[in-house]
């Protein structure tokens, strides 16, 4: 399948008082057309730094893109683009979805203006076609009333209301690619199965590609194709989403699965707690930077950075657990691992 | 469970606010459970539903409008001096923000100890040490940390401290408001099995009020479910996951995604879809409070309010269609 967006050795800084902050540490991965890809990770780890670069959100002066990355849309260096150039991309080709919609709508402005601007921008229509179209969207993402709606300022929704209302901003000019940070973090289950179904039957109808971006793995179940699992700013896992779920091969990705309790199983079960905090990223760890929590962690792991070994088709995860010369300090360690170990050949 | 004496005893419990000159905003609107003694009870809803309001109110963080709540029998409301101060130590909280509830200019030491100093509970400055250190090993902290201050510590370490400083006045009965909504997904597991480990020490009683379902039915004995400041449905927690009643508490299962592609896939075909938001709690709707939203409304629904009703052993319901 042909790569809408294709992200290679991207790294990101943010240079503060404390220091240089390295938020994204030389992450890679490609973006499928049509389909939806899924970056997990806790806070802080870069994934809406990741997507904020590809949206060209990065500012100086205390953020920058490291030299040697790159991020091909379409196969074209977007880190290249002139102001004009990100100006005809952001909006048209590219859109984005916050996760909180209260702020990052305009409460001075009316919904409809704020869908409209895109309209008036990108597809050259007038104030009144521009209006009519808006309330058109609305309709699509599902508010009721949009005749009227389309008047009232965001104070005037709910939470879930003013979620739709940035869905429709970003849909408005039928973009290829759209980035959904956190969508429904701040909204209630019941109102987050409503957006969610939004998002999809909208991908679905417009062919979209999708970046979706979460800490809930239960989100991402139904929805993405590929998955990728982040931490420190690195991807220490990705696969397709069966793959991650149920053949897990980063310790992490495996604590992270079961240290939420699921509501299909026995009560009580043992919720497996991750020990310690992500370490900090202004002076990053040279080894693995998971060695710290890690049960499994091996001398090697303080060292040195694992390379990904690859498990077949396109699932890989950076361990050195997966290591040939490995196999001898687990054997002596006598742990019993809840993942098989081994890859299909090293890279 | 009903063999353990009661501890807690909510009965028709109000609390309304005020909301300019002829709106009342009904928060907590005749809720009626009871606690028993080292039981977890979980109150969960959606944003809104008054789940806090209604925890607060029990440990009489606010005053009640109408009804009683009752802690080992005495009117918590009504209690003056002495025995409110004695109340306050048996009752304590821990909050949701564990960066707005810690006071940023006092040291860890302090902050674990001012109930201590309050109640005199250590006879002299080395026993208070003692106390301190103590409480912070017993939280995963260490004696190191006890001179610092809040800023100093990540959102889990903090969560830490605020669970040590509810300890620290040996209390009986915890209320635990959102303590891990504020946290990250690997932290959230260790504040919880925190929780659960201390609780079994320590034989305490736990009010525990989450929006998270999941993590609710984790922790806790018995499930009240709240929705626009009424209590849905009251059962066990896995008599609610098994057979849930009420048309909300049905939707609301069936909304949490479960971290599983293919049971996922075919859960997602059969969703239970509520339709439009939460209404209002001020002026809430006449008759049952859910009927804007529910595919079963009747008629009956629009004039009458559902009773709680008990429709097997230990497993209460209102709504109309039991």
């Amino acid at each position: 399948m042909e790569n809408i967006l294709e992200v290679k050795d991207l790294r990101v800084s943010y240079h503060t008082y404390a220091g240089e902050v390295q938020s994204v540490r030389g992450v890679s991965f490609n973006v499928e057309r049509g389909e939806a890809l899924a970056i997990v990770g806790e806070s802080g780890c870069g994934k809406s730094v990741t997507v904020r670069a590809v949206m060209g959100l990065i500012k100086g002066p205390t953020g920058e893109v490291k030299p040697g990355s790159s991020i091909l849309y379409n196969g074209e260096e977007i880190l290249n683009y002139n102001k004009k150039q990100w100006s005809a991309y952001r909006g048209a080709e590219a859109a984005i979805i916050f996760q909180d919609a209260l702020t990052a709508l305009n409460p001075t402005m009316t919904v409809g203006k704020q869908i409209a601007e895109n309209l008036i921008i990108h597809k050259n229509l007038n104030k009144q076609e521009a209006l009519a179209e808006a309330t058109e969207m609305l309709r699509v993402v599902g508010i009721p009333e949009p005749e009227k709606r389309v008047k009232q300022y965001p104070h005037e929704f709910s939470g879930g209301m003013r979620q739709r209302v940035m869905i429709a901003i970003a849909f408005a000019c039928d973009p290829k690619l759209l980035i959904a940070d956190e969508p429904t973090t701040a909204l209630d289950v019941t109102i987050q199965a409503q957006i969610l179904d939004v998002i999809s039957d909208l991908q679905k109808q417009h062919g979209t590609s999708v970046i979706l971006i979460t800490h809930d793995l239960g989100v991402v179940a139904n929805i993405a194709k590929h998955i990728v699992v982040m931490y420190s700013g690195m991807i220490i896992e990705k696969g397709l989403c069966e793959e991650i779920f149920y053949q897990p091969k980063h310790p992490y990705t495996w604590s992270l699965l079961n240290a939420v309790p699921r509501l299909d199983l026995e009560n009580k079960q043992d919720l497996v707690a991750i020990e310690g905090t992500p370490p900090d990223l202004i002076a990053p760890p040279k080894g693995c930077p998971f060695s710290t929590r890690c049960k499994y962690c091996m001398n090697i792991c303080n060292e040195r950075m694992p390379e990904f070994t690859s498990f077949g088709g396109e699932h890989k995860a950076a361990c050195w657990l997966h290591h040939p010369m490995a196999a001898n300090s687990i054997k002596e360690s006598g742990l019993e691992f809840p993942f098989e170990l081994g890859g299909v050949e090293n890279e | 469970m009903s063999e353990k004496p009661v501890v807690l005893e909510v009965s028709h419990l109000k609390k309304y606010f005020k909301a300019g000159a002829n709106a009342v905003l009904k928060a907590v609107d005749d809720v009626t459970f009871n606690i028993h003694e080292g039981e977890t009870l979980g109150l969960v809803g959606e944003s809104g539903c008054g789940k806090t309001t209604c925890g607060r109110t029990c440990i009489a963080l606010y005053d009640k409008t109408d009804g009683m709540v009752k802690y080992k029998g005495q009117d918590v409301h009504t209690l003056k001096g002495k025995e409110l101060k004695a109340f306050r130590k048996d009752a304590q909280m821990i909050f949701q923000d564990p960066y707005a509830s810690l006071n940023p200019r006092m040291t860890v030491a302090d902050i674990i100890a001012e109930g201590i100093d309050i109640h005199g509970l250590a006879a002299n400055h080395k026993e208070r040490t003692e106390k301190v250190y103590h409480y912070l090993d017993l939280v995963g902290l260490n004696k190191e940390h006890a001179n610092r201050f809040v800023h100093e510590f990540s959102g889990g370490q903090r969560q830490r401290i605020g669970i040590a400083r509810a300890l620290a006045v040996e209390p009986k009965f915890i209320m635990c408001d959102e303590p891990i909504s504020a946290l990250d997904v690997s932290i959230q597991a260790q504040i919880v099995n925190l929780l659960i480990r201390l609780q079994k020490d320590m034989g305490l009683t736990y009010l525990f009020v989450a929006h998270d379902l999941s993590m609710v039915k984790h922790i806790s004995d018995r499930i009240a479910v709240m929705y626009l400041g009424v209590v849905a449905e009251l059962t066990t927690s896995a008599e609610l996951y098994d057979h849930p009643l009420h048309p909300y508490t049905q939707a609301l299962l069936s909304a949490i995604p479960i971290p599983d592609p293919e049971i996922e896939r075919k859960r997602s075909a059969n969703r239970i879809k509520l339709e439009g938001d939460v209404p209002s709690p001020i002026n809430p709707p006449a008759g049952c409070r859910f009927k804007g939203r529910c595919k079963y409304a009747t008629e009956l629904c629009d004039k009458q309010v559902p009773e709680l009703k008990e429709v097997s052993p230990g497993h209460f319901v209102a709504c109309h269609l039991y």
